[in-house]
């Protein structure tokens, strides 16, 4: 068994492939994601982080590429079986926990429809059992069962999300900006129990943000995406203290801080693809600049960067 | 100072199935010529409904004010006729709410749509207000604003859509200009040309601007003051550097201290316990003790009254009374108290606690 649960390979997906409304919303990218690591993905409204997401999930086909879960390629023809226990083990927490429970059903259902379509609970007092395990897991408790979504705060919401995604055992979950829309206090209960969680049960998470200071804290590696493409990615506290291309400087340098003093002072450097002046025959390629800190340029850019980097 | 607007006492409920949702339980705070006030505080602590309640944009059918008064310009808001409200609302004082897409109009051009309160609040022509729309779009940084005015939202991005409806707020150069989470929706990158146009244009005019958002960074970014609310109420309120270097309340020390630090590593991120107070039955003290390790007996009998700070700085907590036994406040705030010159923590450059 590899290290790697998830093997990104050259996924390429355009809509509209062909036509003049061509979006190429993934274009062409590689990377890992180790059992139990969390990889954050960000970058700016637009550049293809939830499509990735969406990609792997198999919520759309790929245009071209890859993606091994568990070294099996997953958008490969499958028997019934395996496709049914794929989609046990991968599951997605979304954006927004007021659009993505239904509002008509019990919590209680809600949980359990993952239990159900997947037959993993046997009669009615197994069922609400789990149920009610799976919301202490989240911090809610059984008298929730009986209730409905709108009956909840915005940070309660999003745990019953989260327990519905771990009501079927997965091992994978994709949470796709699932702290944006929340205030800050709630942000933390939220990410302290994405991680306690990953502790006990070893999970492995693909989290997407835009919010750059929680997805430092809760990534062990970070990629950045720019307009369909990864162009830089590290461990999370190298790439915080190193970054090396241009737009994640700028990134970077967009976010503020919780700190007067510094804000005053802080520049920031817009980012414009033209000042890399490629010439034409110029290969742009992802390279290796120090051990697993990615970042995509050219030779010469690369050699450049070599000399100034710390 | 000049102060623009005043708001004194509000209290406001709502009238539900359920009962009366005491939202606003007794607002105090006023605003300043040019400053920005920005207002944080947990999710339903009020701060949506109090400066609804200022635009006077809240349901008629369930809405009362209890209480309190709303001064702009020796009149109370509270107490104008409606028709004289709508000469204020878009044009002395407008707002810009969280999503952009919900607040333009998809089936008509932007240019109508900013024109439209230039038409309404001053005496121009058409042309003259054509030319008014295509200045302020140049203002928010609409690029080849002659052609785009007469294209629809759904032909901009995200991004673009906000400085539209910054520029309809802007339209006919309002004394005060609430903003409620404008950026929240949008990318660090865009937020950022978002805030500094804001700045800019505040230079520019002179306006007074109300600043909603959850986000601390941000409010660190553009803010004179801060207002933080709890429960209904404005538990602190004072200068940027005050509520950020020398918090007093122990929600200020709670919301300041989730907020993960950039160079305090792997710890557990700290999360206010408990959950927000019922404003069914709102608690009879101080509304934040049943969630604090802070509180005392008296917190949770009396509602605690404002304590002076220093003149700009207030809040109401009991640990202010002189007769209060001396706390520490959490690690985090510790750290941030000793860079503040006020603060009882404060260590000088040299190493020794003054
Ligand atoms: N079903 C679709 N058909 C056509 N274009 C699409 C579709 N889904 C996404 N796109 C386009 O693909 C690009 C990437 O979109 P995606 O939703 O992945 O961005 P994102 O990085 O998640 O952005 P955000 O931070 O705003 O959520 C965008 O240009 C988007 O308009
Ligand atoms: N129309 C209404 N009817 C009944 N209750 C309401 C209404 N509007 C708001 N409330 C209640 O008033 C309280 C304050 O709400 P408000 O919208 O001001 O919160 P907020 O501080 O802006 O929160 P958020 O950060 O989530 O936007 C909440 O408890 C809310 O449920
Ligand atoms: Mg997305
Ligand atoms: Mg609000």
């Amino acid at each position: 068994m590899s290290d790697n649960l998830i093997e990104v390979r050259n996924l390429k997906q355009y809509f509209n492939a062909g036509k003049s409304t061509e979006v190429r919303a993934i274009d062409d990218i590689s990377f890992t994601i180790k059992r139990g690591e969390t990889f954050g993905l960000v970058g700016e409204s637009g550049c293809g982080k939830s499509t990735t997401g969406r990609t792997i999930i198999r919520l759309y086909d790929a245009t071209a590429g890859q993606v091994l879960y568990n070294g099996v390629d997953v958008h490969a023809p499958k028997s019934k079986k395996e496709n049914h226990e794929l989609n046990r083990k991968m599951q997605m927490i979304f954006q927004d926990p007021y659009a993505s429970l239904n509002p008509r059903m019990k919590v209680l259902d809600i949980i359990a429809e993952g239990l159900d379509i997947h037959g993993l609970v046997k009669g009615k007092t197994e069922r609400k059992q789990r149920v009610i395990d799976l919301l202490e897991t989240v911090g809610l408790n059984r008298e929730h069962a009986e209730r409905y979504p709108h009956e909840f705060s915005g940070g309660q919401r999003q745990r019953i999300g989260i327990a519905r995604a771990l009501a079927v055992d997965p091992e994978f979950i994709i949470a796709d900006e699932p702290i944006s829309a929340l205030d800050v206090s709630i942000q933390a209960q939220v990410v302290n129990l994405l991680k306690e969680l990953q502790e006990e049960k070893g999970l492995t998470y693909l989290f997407i943000a835009h919010d750059l200071s929680m997805v430092k804290y809760i990534s062990d590696r970070i990629g950045v995406m720019y307009f369909g493409k990864l162009v830089e990615m590290a461990p999370a506290d190298e790439l915080y203290r190193n970054p090396m291309h241009a737009y994640t400087k700028s990134l970077l340098s967009a976010i503020p801080l919780p700190d007067p003093i510094y804000e005053r002072s802080r520049v920031r450097h817009p980012y414009n693809p033209k000042d890399h002046q490629y010439g034409p025959d110029e290969k742009v390629e992802f390279h290796e600049i120090a051990p697993e800190h990615f970042v995509l340029c050219s030779e010469k850019e690369l050699a450049e960067m070599q000399a100034t980097r710390v | 100072m000049t102060k623009v607007l005043e708001v004194k006492d509000l209290e406001l409920s709502f009238h539900t199935f359920a009962g009366e949702v005491k939202a606003i339980r007794g607002v105090n705070f006023d605003l300043h010529k040019g400053e920005t006030l920005a207002v944080v505080g947990e999710s339903g602590s009020g701060k949506s409904v109090t400066t609804k309640s200022i635009m006077r944009l809240l349901p008629k059918s369930s809405a009362e004010y209890k209480n309190g008064q709303i001064l702009f310009e020796g009149k109370d808001l509270t107490k104008i006729p409606e028709k004289d409200m709508q000469k204020i609302r878009g044009k002395d004082i407008s707002m810009i709410f969280q999503d952009p897409m919900t607040s333009l109009n998809p089936t008509m051009t932007i240019g109508r749509q900013i024109m439209e309160p230039i038409l309404k609040h001053q005496k121009l022509n058409k042309s003259q207000a054509r030319k008014q729309t295509i200045e302020l779009l140049n203002l928010v940084g609409i690029p080849n604003a002659e052609n785009r005015y007469k294209m629809y939202p759904h032909q901009f991005s995200g991004g673009q859509r906000q400085r539209i409806v910054i520029a309809i707020a802007l339209a006919c150069n309002p004394k005060v200009l609430i903003a409620d989470e404008p950026t929240t929706a949008l990318d660090v990158t865009i937020q950022a040309q978002i805030l500094e146009l804001m700045k800019d244009i505040q230079k520019k005019t002179d306006t007074s601007i109300i600043f909603i958002t959850h986000d601390l960074g941000v409010v660190a970014n553009v803010a004179d003051r801060v207002a933080v609310m709890y429960g209904g109420r404005i538990v602190e309120i004072g200068t940027v550097d005050e509520i950020f270097y020398n918090p007093q309340h122990p929600y200020t020390w709670g919301l300041l201290s989730s907020m993960p630090s950039m160079d305090l590593e792997d710890q557990k991120l700290y999360a206010i316990p408990g959950t927000p107070p019922d404003l069914l039955n709102p608690p009879k003290g101080d509304a934040f003790a049943l969630r604090s390790e802070y509180a005392m007996k008296i917190d949770m009998e009396r509602q605690p009254p404002f304590f002076k700070v220093s003149d700009t700085h207030y809040a109401a907590t009991w640990l202010l009374h002189p007769q209060a036994p001396q706390v520490e406040p959490p690690a985090l705030i510790i750290e941030r108290m000793k860079t503040f010159k006020g603060s009882r923590y404060y260590v000088d450059q040299t190493g020794g606690t003054v």
